[in-house]
């Protein structure tokens, strides 16, 4: 058991947890932020996907342990003031999800790839970074539209 | 249609709570003093249990119990069931073998069920699962339907002779054998369609909360149709009789036919729960255990031939088919390969006979069942598959072969029970073509060869049948439930109002859908329409959603109870306006009388209908009406998707340059959300023709069973697909609809197969179309097994 200190979503928590444990089910379990999905075993799906000091990471192949000291924002985190961020409002105007489970780390996959990219993303690199992503309801035709419009919507 | 009416793009609803981590699905909700589930399951394909060693595991940290197949057997739980009667040929009734929730004696698939072990966390009954020993005498397994049917395989049930389930028919055998006598030409085709996987991107979880006081169970669960759910895990299952079960399916991460079933899982869970007096249980699939244990799909082989005349019109059709049906019958698994497959044999054209014969198998393989399309993708692969090869065989352009055998006189009788209401076939082929640039093909297959590159174009005109059914009708064919669907609407005092429906949303939109049903009614705001479903205790009764009926089938039922709903707000805004009621008119939030300035508001008749002090005489207070609706006859989506590929030659690889749908639906509500579907449908069956496989080595192991192993369609795979719809109303129910959930997984193989074998000149080619094989076809490497598991 090792003590971990992590700020999620700005707010400092720390807990005692098996070394065992990774970050999505510190996450899921112990903070009660489920909108981090599990959706494989393998780190191939990206429905866990948050950001660790500003850098994507799949919550399923990190320990909470390898977390501490971070800064991990999840889907919850995102919206400002009660303001959506631009990304989310993007997925909902263009229609980019439907069942909604890889919704939350399609979302935080956009805004890393504005953080790489830039604002001014074409469908190529879009969906070439989409690679760590499956959906298996959209096709994935909107959710590239709602990416490049939540990356337009970012530069303003 | 106004702005939130019935062909508004209205943005969804439900998307707020998705696109900030607040769904809600079954594996997010926690209850207090709840334990963990985890099943340990046979890693044989084929074997006795000759004895469980439970007393290391039971002796673990946290464990509560270990429980047995012959424990759960001994509780009186009943056999797992399939929901549809079919008899063979000569009238015999389907060979179908027991299947316990728990596997008693024998196990037939890897991953098959053995013990549930319950405990206080997921680490604690993972661990004692991994410590409960089997003792097995492992059998030869067999994982190929054609194998299983050879003398000599390895028997899996006493009650179905060299595994086979049925033997069936369907079309007339002689008059098909007399038109093949008299042909000018006769095209055959060998096809396999291959065995797919569903993947929903939420795995299957059960949460079970037992109230001992009560003896009442609730159970979150992730399914298509919660009320169905209930009727069978009551009524065939035993877990507790239906008044002390509550059902409900909350947010739900996909379906795609995999949600439909009722599996071991949730029985396991239910009635360890009872029987050990624990208040609470949950088990959530890992991925492996989805690939394990989901029901699959297709996994049919079969030989056709297809007769014309001397015009190059067709006058005959045969079909042998062999459908694997994997270790046990699932709920539907009956269905799938003959009435949902078969019937659709006759595809967009004019066919004088057809004859089909459908054997089924078990194999020791996951049990397969309906998963996206359900029997008529594999029509419309065999169908459209068989059409482009007569056409090169026949010299003719394959729109024009296509032209040429057009149905275009409706309604239209098949020869297959199917009777088709109405269609535009040359539409939706006219407006792909014209999308696709059919004409400047040939350009740009030029181009392409100029960079050393093979390009092809496909088409498929696909035709295929939803709504499922009058009930009567799948009665008569076997089914054991009807196939209505219900719905109440409640219009509250304040005249806000709710929908109840047994339509079961888990992606399609349902909760903005519907709502613009009320929105074009009354001229009411989506928002004060909230839709209500996935929870017996709300709504009486549901079929669920499968088969692309939430539209057809369930918005029937909403039109039905609006239809009441309206004509007794009328008839009460009549009495309080003092006018007729023929003359009232309800619009934009108000109730007026025509051709006045005499008006109500809306709220004021419902405040009006729930005061009660001024009704007309005799009418009961209250807005709340509830009807069932049953369809008249199927629905026929159909339309025409063409598919561009251009393939590299040294490596096999394909790219899709181009994919256009051209679709014709019916009546849409929302155009957002049905080009959504379809675009989705589409990759589903671009994954088919080119990505996915379910593969079982020779001893029955799913090595195809991760992400790593079995390829999903990712968005670098896939283009962006070009979308158009032509439309001719469905005759048969209110709203003129046809369904979209199902058309994009059906027509989009046979258009990339054709497209891929256009450009390398073979047509021995077996799905997926992975780089390796296409390079073997390039290459000359015709001998792909079609029976083949992989």
């Amino acid at each position: 058991m090792s003590k971990v200190n992590i700020t999620v979503n700005g707010k400092a928590t720390s807990a005692t947890v098996e070394d065992r444990l990774l970050l999505v089910d510190y996450l899921r379990e112990g903070r009660n932020l489920t909108g981090t999905h599990v959706g494989c075993d393998t780190s191939q799906c990206g429905a866990c996907l948050v950001m660790v000091d500003g850098k994507a990471v799949k919550a399923c192949t990190m320990l909470a342990v390898q977390a501490d000291g971070t800064e991990v924002q999840t889907i919850e985190g995102i919206a400002t003031d009660g303001n959506l961020h631009p990304m989310q409002e993007a997925f909902r105007e263009n229609h980019g999800l439907q069942c909604g489970f890889c919704t939350p780390g399609m979302i935080m996959t956009g805004i890393d790839m504005v953080n790489r990219h830039g604002t001014d993303l074409d469908e190529k690199t879009i969906r070439e970074d989409l690679e760590g992503n499956i959906c298996r309801c959209t096709g994935y035709h909107n959710i590239v539209k709602s990416i490049a419009a939540g990356a337009k919507a970012m530069a303003n | 249609m106004g702005v939130e009416g019935i062909g508004a793009r209205v943005v969804r609803k439900e998307d707020k709570r998705f696109i900030t981590g607040k769904g809600r699905y079954t594996d997010d909700h926690k209850v207090a003093g709840m334990m963990h589930a985890a099943f340990v399951r046979s890693p044989h394909a084929h074997a006795k249990i000759k004895g469980i060693n439970k007393s290391a595991a039971e002796a673990m940290s946290g464990v509560e119990a270990v429980l047995d197949g012959k424990q759960l057997t001994g509780d009186a739980i009943g056999n797992i069931i399939c929901g549809w009667m079919v008899h063979s040929k000569d009238g015999s009734p389907m060979n179908m073998g027991a299947w316990s929730a728990l596997a008693t004696e024998t196990v037939r698939y890897v991953g098959d069920a053995v013990c549930i072990v319950i405990a206080e966390t997921l680490e604690e009954a993972k661990a004692a699962a991994e410590a409960v020993e089997v003792n097995y005498d492992v059998l030869d397994a067999v994982v190929k339907a054609t194998d299983a049917l050879k003398d000599g395989a390895p028997q899996l049930h006493p009650e179905a002779k060299n595994n086979l389930i049925f033997d069936w028919e369907i079309g007339e055998e002689e008059a098909t054998d007399a038109a093949f006598n008299k042909a000018a030409k006769v095209v055959e085709l060998d096809i396999r369609n291959n065995r797919l996987v569903p993947n929903p991107m939420e795995p299957r979880a059960a949460l079970v909360q037992y109230d001992t006081a009560e003896d009442h169970l609730t159970l979150h669960t992730t399914s298509q149709n919660p009320h169905v759910a209930r009727l069978v895990l009551s009524a065939f299952y035993n877990v507790a009789p239906e008044h002390k079960l509550r059902v409900i399916a909350p947010d739900v991460g996909g379906g795609f036919g995999a949600k439909i079933y009722i599996y071991p899982e949730e029985i396991a869970c239910l009635w360890a729960a009872k029987r050990l007096g624990v208040s609470a249980i949950k088990w959530t699939a890992d991925r492996t255990e989805a690939f394990l244990t989901d029901a699959h799909g297709r996994d049919h082989v079969s030989k056709a031939k297809m007769a014309f005349d001397k015009d190059n019109k067709i006058i005959g059709f045969k079909i042998e088919t062999v459908a694997n049906l994997g270790a046990y019958m699932s709920l539907f698994s009956s269905a799938t390969p003959t009435y949902l497959y078969a019937t659709l044999l006759s595809g967009q054209y004019n066919i004088p006979t057809i004859h089909a014969n459908v054997k089924t198998v078990y194999t020791n393989t996951v049990p397969v069942d309906a998963y996206r399309g359900a029997g008529r993708p594999e029509a419309t692969f065999l169908v459209e598959r068989m059409m482009t090869k007569a056409a090169r065989e026949l010299g003719e352009d394959p729109a024009e072969l296509r032209r040429k055998n057009f149905i275009r006189s409706f309604p239209h009788q098949t020869p297959v029970i199917m009777n088709y209401d109405t269609g535009d076939f040359d539409a939706s082929l006219d407006a792909a073509m014209e999308a696709a640039d059919y004409k400047g093909f040939a350009k740009r297959r030029d181009e392409a060869e100029s960079r050393g590159k093979k390009r092809g174009i496909g088409m498929s005109c696909y035709i295929e049948a939803c709504g499922i059914a009058p009930s009567a009708a799948v009665g008569s064919l076997g089914a054991g439930v009807g196939l209505w669907e219900s719905a109440e609407v409640r219009v509250n005092p304040v005249g806000t109002v709710e929908i109840l429906t047994g339509s079961h949303s888990h992606g399609q939109g349902h909760e903005t859908t519907f709502a613009q049903l009320v929105s074009d009614r009354f001229g009411l705001p989506g928002e004060n329409v909230q839709i209500v479903h996935g929870d017996t205790d709300k709504v009486q009764f549901g079929m669920g959603t499968y088969g692309s009926r939430s539209g057809a089938v369930g918005m029937s039922a909403i039109v039905k109870a609006l239809d009441k709903v309206e004509a007794k707000a009328k008839k009460i805004a009549a009495h309080l306006l003092e006018a007729a009621e023929g003359d009232i008119e309800i619009k934009d939030g108000e109730v007026l009388v025509k051709g006045t300035d005499k008006k109500l508001a809306w709220h004021e008749v419902c405040l009006g209908a729930y005061t009660g002090h001024n009704l007309p005489e005799g009418m009961e207070p209250g807005l709340k009406e509830g009807a069932f609706y049953d369809p008249a006859n199927f629905t026929f989506p159909a339309g025409c998707y063409i598919c561009e590929v251009e393939i590299d030659p040294d490596t096999g690889t394909t790219e899709i340059v181009q994919f256009v749908a051209a679709d014709d639906f019916g009546q849409i509500i929302n155009p957002m959300i049905v080009e959504g579907q379809v675009h989705g449908g589409v990759a589903q069956g671009i994954g088919q023709a080119m990505m996915e496989n379910a593969v079982y080595d020779d001893e029955g192991q799913l090595i195809s069973a991760s992400y790593m192993d079995y390829q999903m369609p990712r968005a670098g795979d896939l283009p962006s697909f070009q979308v158009s719809h032509q439309t001719t109303p469905c005759t048969t129910n209110p709203l003129g609809i046809k369904g979209c959930g199902e058309a994009g997984a059906i027509g989009s193989p046979p258009a990339v197969i054709n497209a891929i074998t256009d450009a390398i000149g073979t047509e021995r080619f077996v799905m997926p179309a992975t780089p390796h094989r296409v390079w073997q076809a390039i290459n000359g490497g015709e001998g792909h097994d079609i029976a083949g598991a992989t």
